[in-house]
């Protein structure tokens, strides 16, 4: 059967018989997976331009804390950590999207993940990179900062080294994972591109096609080892994605402080980065789909689905969050008690309540509602929760590096001698914040300019496993390997254009694909 | 120790190279040259000096070269805590009777004019606590010079060390300003520089880790005891500014301590006849600060569960 259809897709393209009402659908994933590259939309140069403008702005107010000192960031000795440890700690945390898309789904052969994955592996990579950057406004002397990268220099007791190596360790593998699947969607893509478009994007993208994917014959041997690499990658990901917000985590737990010394605490980071890392693909696979118009691919239930394992880090992240603040608070040593009373009750009441509702309450409600329980509900809800997390990390960051260390125990109501120190908010990490914020849609404007917006080749293999399922009640075990990946059709169309459809031509519009059975198998709550 | 050593970021190793001798000394577990301190906190040290020793002398090292090679890893940067008391010529400690402070914070404006730090930069800072009577008294906290610093591990890049004097010093040319030895200390005695520092010109010491004047922007700075000084023979600033004569330098390898008003006592006597006590000892840092309670504190100053 497949080296049928191998042959079938070899001659034409269009495999007749695997493909009984997939001729279509194939052209019109790959007429949407290079939309992002072939198209330039009205909005496209004006989006990109205000965000680079606010990116800019955050480069400049980074330049007048480096000439005013740390200081201007609103900096004191009473609060020496803040806002940049909490974007630190938020940016590299919405990064683990990627992972959970790609990574777990795809190793619990959810394949209704496909069309979201190159969406969540580019989001990933690009947040990282922000997040690492972070770095740089956070330290104190950031032209010295290659000392971090100069071994002889290292204290491998340290916790921010193990930081540094493992989030750049991790920034490695993320770049693999979202490379791998890439080559044969370049391959692809490739054969994609107009002959007769001569513009310098296209014939720079041409080119990059050529480097990265260009040796990609879609052979069963190639397919079998990408599929190999992809499946080892994702078992690599995990433990490197908890490694990285569990050593985070050490930075702030190695220390004698109420609040920060808590076993709970690197558990509670990878929650958290888990939490928000799917917020931040529910609000860019909208995004994307919105923009792109990939209405026939990404559907409520990719939504719901998302919204569920929303809903599922929402609720630990709430339980660890009470565990932590009930123990401590109960137990009433003079520390944790103050610092339970000052976050609840105290001066940060308000960022912590906000967090309750928003990232605690609020995405629940909506998701388990019916009638919220939509599209619109999911990305409203990741929406409130990344801005709340980003929240709740101040109020992880702030309070026990302002407590007073030298106290008086006697004093009256536990009010404590050394005074609780402020975080006093300036425009420049707001600026700097922001500017970070705006990089991500922006570097994904741009790379998206570049590669497909679509796992093409992914979506084609799920789409033939949905076909033979279909075809025959017999569950032929669904090899992926010998899905017709056209080097003929590469060679085909660039040899002659006619054969291939132009890219975007022809009625193939994705209403076709809409029609057709959903790759996301069988409606929710409906077993197969 | 000598100036050249202070100059160097990396301190070298001590003087005199080991003897085998010593280290034979310290491997079987004998007492250190002064039974009287061990009394009161040197013992736990000694036993994991010992321990450091012992694990030397099985690896059958008692030549001088390596026995030499592991002392600057224990005086250098590396390994930042585990220097050898028993090499340096003195020990610095401090004591603060607290019976005699009056508040007046005259060590931290001396302290700060000296070393040209901001108001903000409280080496030495004078907190005011209150007594079981509801009585205000006064309690100067400088850098407690920790024996097992919480502080030196934690720097990614080595910029904290502890010398063979016992003196934990921050370079402040290798700091790269991750604040995390803040975010370890746990008595708050370390300051960062958030601005340019103020000018400071005609110092009587060339910059550098014990003489930290001025203080760098966006690095960390903290009370050194004026470790350039003490070669000199002076007192640290706050010790010779203050009127009361409530703080001591103390030196445990010679058992003197010394304030600012003239009076010399023998350490060791003088902390045991005033039942003096450590502050936040339960931290495992085991501070070289000793304080002598008098005004109805409570012993263990900080814990809240007196």
């Amino acid at each position: 059967m497949p080296k049928q259809r191998d042959a079938a897709g070899r001659e034409d393209g269009r495999g007749s018989q695997a493909w009984p009402e997939g001729l279509e659908s194939r052209q019109d994933i790959r007429a949407a997976g290079m939309r992002s590259v072939l198209e330039v939309p009205r909005w496209w140069w004006p989006a990109v331009g205000a965000l680079t403008a606010i990116v800019v702005l955050g480069v400049v107010a980074w330049m007048v804390q480096l000439s005013l000192g740390l200081g201007a960031a609103g900096y004191n000795n009473q609060a020496f950590w803040a806002v940049y440890e909490a974007d630190l700690v938020t940016f590299i945390g919405v990064s683990y999207g990627g992972a959970v898309v790609s990574a777990i789904l795809r190793l619990t052969d959810a394949n209704w993940r496909a069309p979201l994955t190159r969406i969540s592996e580019a989001t990933a990579l690009v947040t990282l990179p922000i997040g690492m950057a972070f770095i740089i406004p956070h330290l104190g002397s950031p032209w010295k900062i290659w000392e971090l990268v100069w071994p002889p220099y290292w204290n491998t007791a340290s916790p921010i080294l193990w930081d540094f190596l493992a989030v750049s360790t991790y920034l490695l593998a993320t770049a693999v994972f979202f490379y791998l699947p890439l080559i044969p969607d370049l391959a692809v893509g490739r054969a994609w591109l107009d002959p007769a478009r001569t513009g310098l994007h296209i014939r720079a993208c041409r080119r990059l096609y050529q480097v990265v994917g260009g040796r990609w014959d879609g052979s069963p041997h190639q397919r079998q080892l990408l599929h190999r690499a992809i499946g080892l990658m994702a078992l690599m990901v995990i433990p490197m994605a908890v490694s990285v917000h569990s050593v985070l985590s050490f930075a702030f737990a190695s220390s004698s402080r109420a609040g920060y010394l808590e076993t709970i605490l690197p558990v509670y980071f990878v929650v958290g980065a888990l939490y928000t890392g799917v917020a931040l693909v529910v609000v860019a696979v909208a995004a994307c789909r919105r923009l792109w118009h990939l209405e026939a691919f990404i559907n409520q239930r990719h939504f719901v689905r998302l919204g569920f394992i929303l809903v599922a880090f929402a609720a630990v992240y709430f339980y660890l969050t009470f565990t932590e603040y009930l123990i401590d608070g109960y137990s009433g040593t003079v520390g944790n008690a103050a610092w339970v009373r000052q976050v609840i009750i105290g001066q940060y009441w308000i960022p912590f309540w906000f967090y309750v509702v928003g990232a605690g309450l609020l995405p629940l409600l909506l998701l388990a509602i019916p009638r919220t329980r939509t599209m619109r509900g999911v990305v409203v809800a990741s929406s409130l929760v990344l801005v709340a997390m980003w929240v709740k990390r101040l109020v992880i960051v702030i309070p026990p590096v302002a407590e007073p260390l030298v106290r008086s125990p006697l004093a009256a109501g536990g009010a404590l001698t050394g005074g609780w120190g402020t975080y006093h908010f300036t425009w420049i990490p707001i600026a700097i914040t922001v500017a970070a914020t705006a990089a991500i849609p922006l570097a994904l404007l741009l790379l998206f300019r570049i590669v497909p917006i679509l796992p093409i080749v992914e979506m084609e293999e799920m789409e033939e496993l949905a076909a033979q399922t279909a075809l025959s009640e017999v569950h032929a075990a669904p090899s992926l390997a010998p899905m017709p990946l056209d080097g003929a059709q590469v060679s085909a169309s660039s040899a002659s254009p006619a054969t291939a459809d132009p890219p975007g031509g022809g009625d193939l519009g994705p209403q076709r694909w809409s029609a057709r059975r959903d790759i996301g198998g069988p409606p929710l709550g409906q077993r197969p | 120790m000598s100036q050249e050593q202070m100059d160097s970021p990396e301190p070298p190793a001590p003087a005199s190279p080991a003897e085998p001798g010593g280290a034979a000394k310290l491997a079987a577990g004998a007492p250190g040259p002064d039974p009287q301190p061990r009394r009161i906190s040197r013992r736990r040290f000694l036993g994991q000096a010992a321990t450091t020793g012992a694990g030397v002398a099985a690896a059958g090292v008692l030549g001088n070269g390596l026995l030499q090679h592991s002392s600057v890893l224990a005086a250098g940067p590396k390994a930042g805590v585990a220097s050898n008391p028993a090499k340096a010529a003195h020990q610095w400690a401090m004591v603060i009777d607290l019976r005699y402070c009056n508040g007046c914070k005259l060590c931290t404006s001396a302290c700060q004019a000296a070393h040209a730090l901001h108001p903000d930069q409280t080496w030495i800072n004078v907190f005011t606590m209150r007594n079981a009577a509801g009585q205000s008294y006064f309690m100067p906290r400088p850098c407690m010079m920790c024996e097992d610093p919480a502080c030196v591990p934690v720097c990614p890049v080595n910029a904290n060390f502890r010398t063979a004097e016992g003196l934990t010093l921050v370079n402040q040319s290798r700091c790269i300003g991750t604040r995390i030895c803040m975010n370890a200390c746990p008595y708050q005695a370390r300051y960062f520089n958030w601005k340019a520092p103020r000018s400071a010109p005609r110092q009587p010491f060339p910059q550098e880790p014990g003489w930290p004047v001025p203080q760098v922007e966006g690095t960390v700075g903290k009370c050194v005891f004026c470790a350039a000084m003490l070669p000199a023979g002076k007192l640290p600033e706050c010790v010779s500014h203050c009127p009361m004569g409530a703080l001591y330098l103390g030196d445990l390898e010679t058992d003197v301590a010394v304030n600012g008003v003239g009076n010399t006592v023998k350490l060791s006597k003088f902390l045991a006849d005033n039942d003096a006590v450590k502050f936040k000892e339960e931290y495992g840092t085991h501070p070289r600060v000793y304080y002598i309670l008098g005004h109805g504190q409570d012993l263990d100053l900080d814990s809240g569960q007196a």
